[in-house]
C-alpha cells in the first residue's frame, strides 16, 4: 500500500527545463545521486522479479520444470485467481466511489480548518490499518462473541452469521475498511486541483451545475479517479495477512495459495508452483501499473 | 512444524537472517577450530571422548540455533529454558511458527552462516525427503529405541507423538463424547481444524481422525469429507485461524489438534476458570511421530549433539510427557521407573490402537484433500 505518488500531483514539468546537452559535462558526479534509487529498485523490484521468473521453472532439485506453470493453469488455481480479481475489483469500486464522495465532502470544508485536518489525519491512519490487527478488530466486533454481535442479539434479537467474516464477502467487507480511507487521501489532491474559476466560468457561459460536472469537472477528474481505482485494486490484490487470519482452513485468494504452497509440509514439490503463482500476480500488477502510468500521464495535464 | 501464523512475517525474518548472516563471523570458534571438524562428523558422544568432552565443546560454542519450536508446542518452552539453564548455552529460537518444510528451506538459505539451524524437529514426509541435509548421530539411548522408529545410522530418530484429539470448552458446552454432537446448533461457528489439511500436518491428522471416527480408513477418505460437509452445512465449522487469542476470546470453542497442543490451552484457561477438556473420538485414534535430526551444516555441531542427548535423557523425555506428548522412550522409562508418573497420568485416555498413515497413504491422502477440501468447506 503506497501513496507516495498521488495521481494528480505527479507531473513531469521540470524535465523540459533542463536539457542535458546545454549543461557542462561533469561526468559521473551528477549520476551518483541516482545510485540509491536504482540500487533500491534493482534489489527490491528487479531482483525478486527475476528470481520469481527463474523459480517458476525450477524444481526443488534445481532442474528445469514446467510443472509449476501447468499446476498454476489448473481449473482450481484459475478459480482462486478469479476470486482474487473479483474481491479486488469489488472492494476497489466500493472504495473508489464512497471514498470520492467523502473526499468531495471534505474539500467543501474550508482549507486548513480544524475539522478537515483532523478528518484527513484520521483517514491517513485508518488507510494504513491492516493485517492481522484489522482481522482481529473485526472478529472482536462482528465475530461469534463480538461486541456488536452480542449487542444485536440482546437488543434486536438479530443473529449475525458467525461464519460471515470467513467468506469471500466477509473479506471484501473488511477490505473496504482500508480501501475507502485510502481513496480519500489519494483522491483529495485531485479534487483540490479543481479551480473555483472553472465553475464560475461555466456559470458565466450559462452552464448549470450538471454541465459543470459532466462537461468540465468530470472529464478532468476521470483519469485521477480511474488511476486511484487501479491503485486500490493493486492494494487489495496484494493484501494477504488480513484474509489469512480470517480464513485459515481454506484457500480463497492467490497470496494465500502461495503461502500454502511454500509452507506445505505434506507435499514438498510445490516451490515452482508458488513461484508460478507469484509470476501470475506480477503479470496482473504489471498490467495495472501500465494502466496507472497511462492514466496519470493524462491526469497530469490538468495540474500545471 | 506447525502452521498458524504469517508466512510473510516468516519470509521477512528469513530474509533478515540471510542479511545478518552475511555479516556474521564464526564468533568464539577460533580456539575450537581444530576440534570443530571432529564434532561435525561425530556420530556419538563416545566419538569425541564422552559426554564431558561434548558438554565442554558445546559450552565453548555457547549457542544453539533451534527452529520451529513454539513455546506452547509439546512443552518446548520448558525444554528450551531448562537446556539453556543446565548447560549455560544460549538457545536461539528461530522462526518458532515455521512449518517442517520451512525448517529445511531455512537451513538451505542460511547454509554456511552462524544463523543456520543446528537441529530439526520434522514431520514424517519432510524427514524422509530431506535425509541429505542430516548428519548421522546416535544418542546414548539410541539402542533402546525400537528399530522401526529410527534410521539405522541415526540420520533421524522418532522423538514424540501426540494423539489427535478434540479439545473443547466444557464449561460452556458440557461433556462431549462423540463427533456427532458437533452438528448441534449450540456449536455454531465454534469448531476448527488447526490449519489446512492439505498443507499442515496437524490439520491433516485432524482430518484423518474425523474420517476414521466416521467409518473411513486411511485409504478411504470420503466419509471424512462427507462429515466435514455436514459440519459446514450445520454452520459449526469456523474457518478463522486458531490462535491462543481466538480460543481465549471464545471464538473457537472446539479445536482438533494434537494432545500436546491442548495441554497449554488447558493450563491457560484453568487460570480463567474455564475447563478445557480433551477427548479422543472412538476409532479416530491417530498418532504420528515427529523426528529429530542434526543438521549436516550445523554452525554449532557440539551444541546440536548435546541438545539431542538432552532430549533423549529422562529430563527431556519427561518434559514432553508433561506437555501432553508421548515420547519414544515412554515404555522404556516406565519399565526403568524413570517416568514422571504424575505427568503421564494426565495424558489423554486412548481406547483403540493409534494408527499412522504410511508414506504412500499420506501422499495419496494429501492429493485427495488438495482436490476436495476447499470445495467441501466452501
Amino acid at each position: 500500500m503506497t501513496q507516495q505518488s498521488l495521481p494528480a500531483t505527479a507531473g513531469p514539468r521540470s524535465r523540459d527545463a533542463a536539457p542535458s546537452a546545454s549543461r557542462p559535462r561533469r561526468g559521473w558526479l551528477p549520476l551518483l545521486g541516482t545510485v540509491p534509487f536504482f540500487a533500491y529498485t534493482a534489489i527490491f523490484l528487479l531482483l525478486p522479479t527475476v528470481l520469481v521468473l527463474v523459480g517458476a521453472f525450477r524444481s526443488r532439485e534445481g532442474a528445469f520444470t514446467t510443472n509449476g506453470i501447468t499446476q498454476a493453469l489448473s481449473e482450481r488455481t484459475l478459480g482462486i485467481f478469479v476470486n482474487s480479481l473479483w474481491v479486488s475489483a469489488l472492494t476497489a469500486l466500493v472504495g473508489a466511489v464512497l471514498g470520492a464522495i467523502i473526499a468531495y465532502a471534505l474539500v467543501t470544508a474550508p482549507f486548513g480548518s480544524l475539522g478537515r485536518r483532523v478528518f484527513t489525519a484520521f483517514m491517513s491512519v485508518v488507510a494504513q490499518f491492516g493485517g492481522v490487527m484489522l482481522a482481529f478488530a473485526f472478529i472482536a466486533t462482528f465475530g461469534i462473541n463480538g461486541m456488536l454481535t452480542r449487542l444485536l442479539r440482546q437488543w434486536a434479537g438479530f443473529e449475525v452469521d458467525p461464519g460471515m467474516l470467513s467468506t469471500l464477502a466477509g473479506v471484501a467487507l473488511v477490505y473496504c475498511y482500508f480501501q475507502i480511507p485510502l481513496m480519500v487521501i489519494v483522491f483529495l489532491p485531485a479534487l483540490e486541483g479543481l479551480r473555483p474559476q472553472w465553475r464560475e466560468a461555466t456559470a458565466n457561459l450559462g452552464g448549470t451545475a450538471r454541465t459543470y460536472w459532466t462537461r468540465v469537472a468530470g472529464p478532468i477528474l476521470l483519469p485521477s479517479f480511474l488511476g486511484s481505482y487501479l491503485l486500490l485494486f493493486a492494494n487489495s490484490f496484494s493484501a494477504f495477512a488480513t484474509a489469512a487470519a480470517l480464513i485459515s482452513q481454506q484457500t480463497i485468494i492467490v497470496p494465500m495459495e502461495i503461502e500454502s504452497a511454500l509452507r506445505n509440509e505434506n507435499d514438498l514439490g510445490m516451490d515452482a508452483y508458488a513461484q508460478a503463482l507469484a509470476l501470475g500476480m506480477i503479470i496482473v500488477v504489471a498490467l495495472v501499473m501500465w494502466g496507472y502510468a497511462r492514466l496519470s500521464r493524462r491526469a497530469s495535464r490538468w495540474t500545471a | 512444524m506447525k502452521k498458524t501464523s504469517l508466512a510473510f512475517a516468516a519470509v521477512a525474518s528469513a530474509m533478515a537472517l540471510v542479511l545478518t548472516g552475511c555479516g556474521g563471523s564464526g564468533g568464539g570458534a577460533s580456539t575450537a577450530a581444530v576440534d570443530a571438524a571432529k564434532f561435525k562428523t561425530a556420530t556419538s558422544a563416545a566419538d569425541v571422548g564422552g559426554m564431558d568432552a561434548l558438554v565442554a565443546a558445546a559450552k565453548a560454542e555457547g549457542t544453539i540455533n533451534v527452529i520451529a519450536l513454539p513455546d506452547d508446542w509439546a512443552n518446548y518452552g520448558q525444554i528450551k529454558k531448562e537446556f539453556a539453564a543446565k548447560y549455560g548455552i544460549k538457545v536461539n529460537s528461530i522462526l518458532p511458527d515455521a512449518s517442517s518444510k520451512e525448517e529445511i528451506d531455512a537451513a538451505d538459505k542460511n547454509k554456511g552462516t552462524t544463523n543456520a539451524p543446528d537441529v530439526f524437529d520434522l514431520g514424517a514426509a519432510v524427514t524422509l525427503a530431506s535425509t541429505d541435509r542430516f548428519a548421522p548421530y546416535k544418542v546414548a539411548a539410541f539402542d533402546k529405541i525400537p528399530a522401526g522408529n529410527k534410521e539405522a545410522t541415526g540420520l533421524w530418530v522418532n522423538d514424540y507423538t501426540g494423539i489427535m484429539s478434540v479439545g473443547y470448552n466444557a464449561t460452556k458446552f458440557g461433556e462431549i463424547t462423540s463427533l456427532d454432537q458437533l452438528t448441534d446448533p449450540k456449536f455454531k461457528g465454534q469448531v476448527a481444524f488447526n490449519g489446512k489439511p492439505a498443507e499442515a500436518g496437524a490439520a491433516f491428522n485432524g482430518f484423518l481422525m474425523v474420517n476414521n471416527a466416521n467409518g473411513g480408513t486411511l485409504d478411504n477418505l470420503q466419509p471424512g469429507i462427507d462429515w466435514v460437509k455436514k459440519l459446514k452445512a450445520a454452520g459449526s465449522l469456523n474457518l478463522a485461524d486458531v490462535t491462543a487469542g481466538t480460543i481465549d476470546a471464545g471464538q473457537h470453542g472446539v479445536v482438533f489438534d494434537w494432545s500436546y497442543n491442548q495441554v497449554a490451552t488447558t493450563t491457560r484457561l484453568k487460570a480463567k476458570g474455564v475447563d478445557w477438556k480433551v477427548f479422543v473420538p472412538a476409532k479416530g485414534e491417530i498418532a504420528s511421530y515427529y523426528n529429530q535430526a542434526v543438521s549436516k551444516d550445523a554452525p554449532h555441531p557440539a551444541a546440536a549433539r548435546l541438545f539431542e542427548e538432552y532430549l533423549y535423557s529422562a529430563a527431556g523425555q519427561n518434559a514432553w510427557v508433561k506437555g501432553g506428548a508421548s515420547p519414544i522412550l515412554f515404555a522404556q522409562m516406565k519399565a526403568d521407573g524413570t517416568l514422571d508418573a504424575a505427568a503421564a497420568a494426565n495424558l489423554p485416555v486412548v481406547a483403540g490402537t493409534p494408527q499412522t498413515p504410511t508414506s504412500a497413504q499420506a501422499t495419496a491422502a494429501n492429493a485427495f484433500l488438495k482436490a476436495n477440501w476447499d470445495a467441501a468447506v466452501a
